[in-house]
């Protein structure tokens, strides 16, 4: 989980990578190899987007967006987005992600959860010209950063969910998915129940037990 | 405030998918605003979008990733927000978003029997209004040709043998036929979203049994 980051970099990124679309790494096509040496662990979009909050790091912006913005554009297309406002939409997003990288808390959520949910707002936005009201926001307390613990937990409930996810049968995961593409009406959806979400959800319950007690 | 009466997980799961009516969306994100138990578990929806969206994948264009640094060069990051101030208009800040300021700014109409109402504005295809119930009034009894979230406000109401209070939410469909009477002691405000078209139809045998958290 340690991350290192040895980057001589100045203002270079390098061209986006087209590998394989499960588990990726942005580092498997080489360029960057000789300038920085990165772990594989999901951990490492939340330590790079730390990077972009605190020091604006381009090069930790650049592996964010091989990583995130084609599956943003997959998503979108998926959810019936033509490929150039796709690509457009997922420009946008990625543009959110630095500009809002302060209020990602990684206590709460994994950086594809966050990702997700701007794209759907996204695609609410652009594709049903529609809006969504959002619950109030729940900003920090006094204290000055999530418990680096909280945020190993979250990262390692996300893992165990996935896992979780892909033992489902394939017509569920496909009807899932289908949901999430905005693909199912709603009482398809009211028989999509018993999802594996006991655990997550009780470790996102923690994180925000923490935030209102020091809010308090 | 001890909330006993929660979003359901389809209608959730349609929140976190981005597909409710804006006037459903305006009664979850204002039940999530009173309610972590629920926000939680939205969390957790949103959680598995995260899975889905990392199985997607389209190649970008060649030249996107210098579009994107042009894009962000100059853009400020945010800064860390400070404590922001917090039910200021005695609302949930969606609702306050919705009627532009707190109850005060509301333009109520009457109903009759004291009963009123005011239709907050949101797209068409659903609709989302405030209601008004005087102390131990009854609601005119109403069935529903699709789904209705009922959000406690202010006071509380029985129906049948359910109370309703403050960050309560009832879920009621095409098979309720239900009459809601306030408490004796308070007025009672209510958020109410309805569409005659939405039908969560696995709903039905959960209405037979409110279930219980926290």
């Amino acid at each position: 989980m340690i991350m290192m980051f040895e980057a001589n970099l100045g203002d270079k990124w390098d061209a986006p990578s087209s590998g394989p679309p499960y588990g990726a790494t942005f580092l498997e096509t080489g360029k960057h190899q000789d300038a920085m040496v990165v772990t594989t662990e999901e951990t490492d979009w939340a330590a790079l987007l730390m990077r972009v909050r605190d020091r604006q790091d381009r090069v930790a912006f650049a592996a964010l967006f091989r990583h995130f913005a084609p599956r943003i554009k997959g998503f979108l297309i998926k959810s019936g987005a033509s490929p150039s406002l796709a690509e457009e939409c997922a420009q946008e997003v990625m543009a959110v992600l630095w500009q809002k990288a302060h209020l990602f808390d990684p206590a709460r959520a994994s950086v594809a959860t966050w990702v997700f949910t701007i794209a759907r707002n996204r695609r609410i936005d652009a594709l049903r010209k529609s809006r969504r009201p959002e619950p109030e926001d729940l900003p920090w307390g006094p204290e000055p950063e999530p418990d680096q613990a909280e945020a190993l937990e979250m990262q390692q409930e996300t893992e165990r969910l996935g896992e979780a996810l892909a033992r489902l049968p394939e017509k569920q995961r496909t009807l899932i998915e289908r949901a999430y593409f905005g693909d199912l009406s709603h009482s398809e959806i009211a028989a999509e129940t018993g999802l594996p979400l006991g655990t997550i959800k009780s470790r996102i319950r923690l994180a925000l037990d923490r935030l209102r007690h020091h809010m308090s | 405030m001890t909330i006993r009466h929660h979003l359901s997980d389809p209608i959730l799961l349609s929140y976190s998918a981005g597909e409710l009516p804006e006037a459903f969306s305006l009664v979850v994100a204002t039940h999530l605003s009173m309610c972590d138990e629920c926000r939680a578990r939205a969390g957790a929806f949103d959680a598995i979008g995260g899975n889905v969206i990392e199985h997607c994948m389209a190649e970008m264009a060649d030249s996107a990733m210098d579009a994107a640094m042009a894009r962000i060069t100059g853009l400020p990051v945010g800064a860390k927000p400070a404590i922001a101030p917090r039910g200021d208009a005695g609302l949930p800040g969606p609702l306050v978003d919705y009627i532009g300021g707190g109850l005060e700014s509301v333009k109520w109409r009457s109903l009759g029997m004291g009963v009123r109402h005011a239709v907050l504005p949101t797209e068409k295809g659903a609709t989302a209004r405030l209601l008004y119930i005087p102390a131990g009034q009854a609601m005119p009894d109403h069935g529903h040709g699709g789904t209705e979230l009922t959000l406690v406000l202010r006071g509380a109401f029985m129906d049948g043998d359910a109370r309703f209070a403050a960050g309560d939410l009832e879920i009621a469909d095409e098979s309720t036929n239900h009459t809601p009477v306030a408490d004796a002691g308070d007025d009672c405000i209510c958020l109410v979203a309805a569409d005659a078209k939405l039908r969560f139809s696995g709903l039905i045998p959960r209405l037979a049994q409110p279930f219980f958290r926290i």
